[in-house]
């Protein structure tokens, strides 16, 4: 047998054909593979009867596949890998706290959602000071809590601890009826409901073995295209008020509102709770052409609310060169989505790992090398104007049809992996199904997991007055990291 | 100039309401009707709820807890009797826990203003601290959208302030989980008398989705003395400056239904 098995996401593999060794063995063929290009997506695992079971899996860009590797009886203890692939760092703590394994070798072993002693990294010195914010902060934010050592301005290490918006989605996961999954799945992150909602859908479609009418494929994806839109121009018009630049900041304001609207327009409610369902969808919009001229309209303000921004000299120059995150530490760091593609990394699943609708529609690469505040905004701004191409487009040539078919019986005793390019980056969920074929174990990976350290690092050397913009650059979130 | 010229072109775009109903989507999903002439053996709705907002009184009549409904609407839609109904009213807010609790025999408890000596006070000048606790995040969208200048809630004299020095109510949202009972204690603590706690969201209210949580996701009534519960999953902007405006004693459009 291989030492992976190779799949596509969006395919079930029987648990019995994924390549399974011991856990020293599986830390090897991790960074043996990384080592020849392969990025890591999860390690992951859970209690099985009297054991704990692993599940490893790397995403090859290039060719669009994932590598897939298990061990089902993992030893007590775990010998990091952090040493040389720094990416796995949440998920070897992740390891240690949910399921009891000793980490040896890892430089920062502590819990990820429980941390709330007083142990954060210090530096010492006797100029050195630190600075405590959260977890209630100033805004309408959620609750997290950073820790910052600096030297007068300068931030030589900012720690950032969560936990506090843990709601035991996972715990609750288990027993939960199917109606109650899908709305887990839509909580994982209010402002990526969308995103999480797909990849929730399609594991259940991918167990099932079968697709979902092609109406129902393509307003998935214009409704996750809206999300992305809406929380783009948020985050532009954001960015836009930490730097004083206030007309932007206010047209920003109110047509992320339009856009949440235009999400409302499919389903009701402005974040799409209730739209997609496992086979399809729940709703489809009474009126095509209102959609359609909302969305022309808001456009033009939009287009020219981004133009002020970015002809207003003086606000551009606040975002040059602050916050840099190079290629290099974004690509070991293992960052995703905007912060990775800013960084010159070609990271985005609606390309590498396309479904049914960016392979009938591709979607463009937006990348920009110099990994500052600046070339974050670039991002989102040319990624704007490609989603309302896309979305004019897909619904112009939208077919008829129905939006939902009901899914057949689940393959029993498989594991699957679905991708999802939500607007902060990839959304992965990853299940097994049990001899029944019910769902018996899943996780959900936002973004968010992934690219915090990406903040962190982005701040080393840099202003402490420059958090709040660098913040809102990534403006990453804290429930999605929580679970 | 092209800022002038921008901001010409895109208009004053602040919303008639409260003077007029506002704009709400074809598929919004209101406040509920519930005509109760199903039968005593059919369970479809009760199985169809993701929470438990739905449950059956001594009586056999359907009740419906607005406070853990997270409005999917599923339960609409799978009832041979077509006994629930979602419709287009915004207004949701209440008072009491109770005065959620719809069926039949029981329409909802819309909120009353505060007393008039406090309406003197806060009628028209109310600064609100807001603490996220164990949330989604959409409801703090909701809420912070409701500072743009589409909805310019500085209109009403209403202001969010990062002070609980500063703050007249404490606008919670999220289920609370233990992580976060001691952050929202100590802000409650920090605020000056006298002061108001203002639910927002299934979470907020009841604990939503996440009540059986073994985070222990009750909602805020288990922590802090609610004045206002403002249900939704998350509350549609216009039901949450409904409720407050509603709670100070300003006039609101009534929905033309």
């Amino acid at each position: 047998m291989d030492d992976w098995i190779r799949c596509k996401p969006g395919e079930a593999t029987p648990i019995a054909d994924i390549p399974c060794c011991g856990s020293e063995e599986l830390g090897r063929r991790i960074l043996a593979e990384t080592a020849r290009g392969a990025r890591v997506l999860f390690l992951s695992g859970r209690h099985t009867e009297h054991d704990v079971g692993l599940w490893a899996g790397l995403a090859d860009d290039a060719t669009g596949t994932l590598l897939l590797c298990r061990c089902d009886r993992a030893t007590a203890n775990w010998d990091s890998l952090v040493e040389s692939l720094p990416e796995i760092h949440l998920f070897e703590r992740e390891l240690a706290e949910d399921l009891g394994l000793v980490v040896d070798g890892h430089p920062w072993d502590k819990p990820v959602r429980r941390n709330f002693d007083k142990d954060f990294f210090r530096v010492e010195g006797s100029a050195v000071h630190e600075v405590a914010v959260g977890p209630v902060h100033a805004g309408v934010i959620e609750p997290g809590h950073f820790r910052f050592q600096c030297a007068g301005e300068e931030v030589l290490h900012l720690e950032a601890s969560f936990g506090y918006q843990h709601r035991g989605i996972l715990a609750l996961f288990q027993d939960a009826s199917p109606a109650r999954r899908l709305a887990l799945s839509e909580t994982i992150s209010g402002d990526a409901t969308v995103a999480h909602a797909t990849a929730w859908c399609l594991l259940n479609e991918v167990f099932a073995g079968q697709g979902i009418p092609p109406r129902a494929a393509s307003l998935r994806a214009v409704a996750l295209e809206l999300e992305r839109l809406a929380c783009h121009v948020g985050d532009l018009g954001a960015l836009a008020g930490d730097a004083g630049y206030l007309p932007t900041a206010s047209f920003c304001g109110r047509l992320r509102g339009d856009l949440l609207n235009a999400t409302a327009m499919l389903c009701g409610n402005r974040f799409g709770r209730g739209l997609l369902r496992p086979g399809g969808l729940k709703t489809d919009f009474v009126r095509k052409d209102h959609l359609q001229r909302h969305l022309e309209t808001t456009r033009r303000d939009v287009e020219g609310a981004l133009r002020l921004l970015f002809e207003s000299a003086s606000t551009i120059s606040r975002f040059e060169g602050v916050g840099v995150l190079s290629g290099e530490d974004a690509h070991s760091l293992g960052l995703v989505g905007v912060a990775a593609r800013a960084s010159g990394l070609a990271r985005d699943a609606r390309i590498c790992h396309p479904n049914e609708a960016f392979r009938s529609h591709p979607m463009p690469l937006t990348l920009e090398t110099s990994g500052d505040v600046l070339a974050r905004a670039q991002v989102r701004r040319r990624e704007i104007e490609a989603s309302f191409d896309w979305i004019s487009q897909e619904l112009s040539e939208l077919s008829e049809g129905p939006i939902y078919t009901p899914l057949s019986a689940a393959t029993g005793n498989a594991f699957a992996v679905s991708l999802c390019e939500g607007w902060r980056g990839e959304v992965i969920h990853l299940a097994s199904t049990d001899a029944t074929g019910r769902i018996d174990w899943w996780k959900p990976i936002d973004p968010s997991f992934r690219n915090w350290n990406g903040l962190a690092l982005s701040l080393r050397g840099g202003q402490i007055s420059d958090f709040p913009l660098c913040n809102k650059s990534f403006n990453l979130s804290y429930c999605g990291f929580d679970l | 100039m092209s800022i002038l010229s921008e901001r010409f072109h895109q208009r004053h775009r602040t919303m008639v309401f409260p003077d007029a109903p506002p704009p709400l989507p074809e598929h919004f999903r209101g406040l509920p009707a519930i005509s109760c002439h199903c039968s005593l053996t059919c369970e479809a709705c009760l199985q169809a709820c993701s929470t438990s907002a739905l449950a059956r009184t001594s009586e056999g009549k359907i009740r419906l807890d607005l406070g853990a409904c997270t409005f999917c609407g599923d339960c609409a839609g799978i009832c041979p009797e077509h006994a629930i109904s979602f419709g287009s009213d915004w207004r949701m807010a209440s008072r009491s826990r109770e005065g959620l609790k719809i069926s039949q025999d029981h329409a909802l408890e819309l909120a009353q203003a505060l007393e008039s000596h406090a309406q003197a006070i806060f009628g028209h000048s109310l600064r609100i601290r807001e603490v996220s606790a164990g949330g989604c995040g959409a409801c703090e969208a909701d809420v912070n959208v409701l500072s743009t200048i589409g909805w310019d809630l500085s209109r009403f004299g209403i202001q969010m302030v990062a002070s609980p020095r500063h703050a007249d109510a404490l606008l919670v949202t999220g289920p609370v989980p233990r992580s976060m009972a001691l952050a929202l204690a100590k802000t409650w603590a920090a605020m000056p008398t006298p002061k108001f706690v203002i639910a927002v969201g299934s979470c907020a209210v009841s604990g939503g989705l996440f009540a059986d949580s073994p985070e222990h996701c009750g909602g805020v009534a288990e922590h802090l003395p609610v004045d206002l519960f403002i249900p939704g999953c998350p509350p549609h902007p216009a039901t949450i400056l409904d409720g407050i405006l509603r709670f100070l004693g300003h006039s609101i459009a009534e929905p033309s239904l």
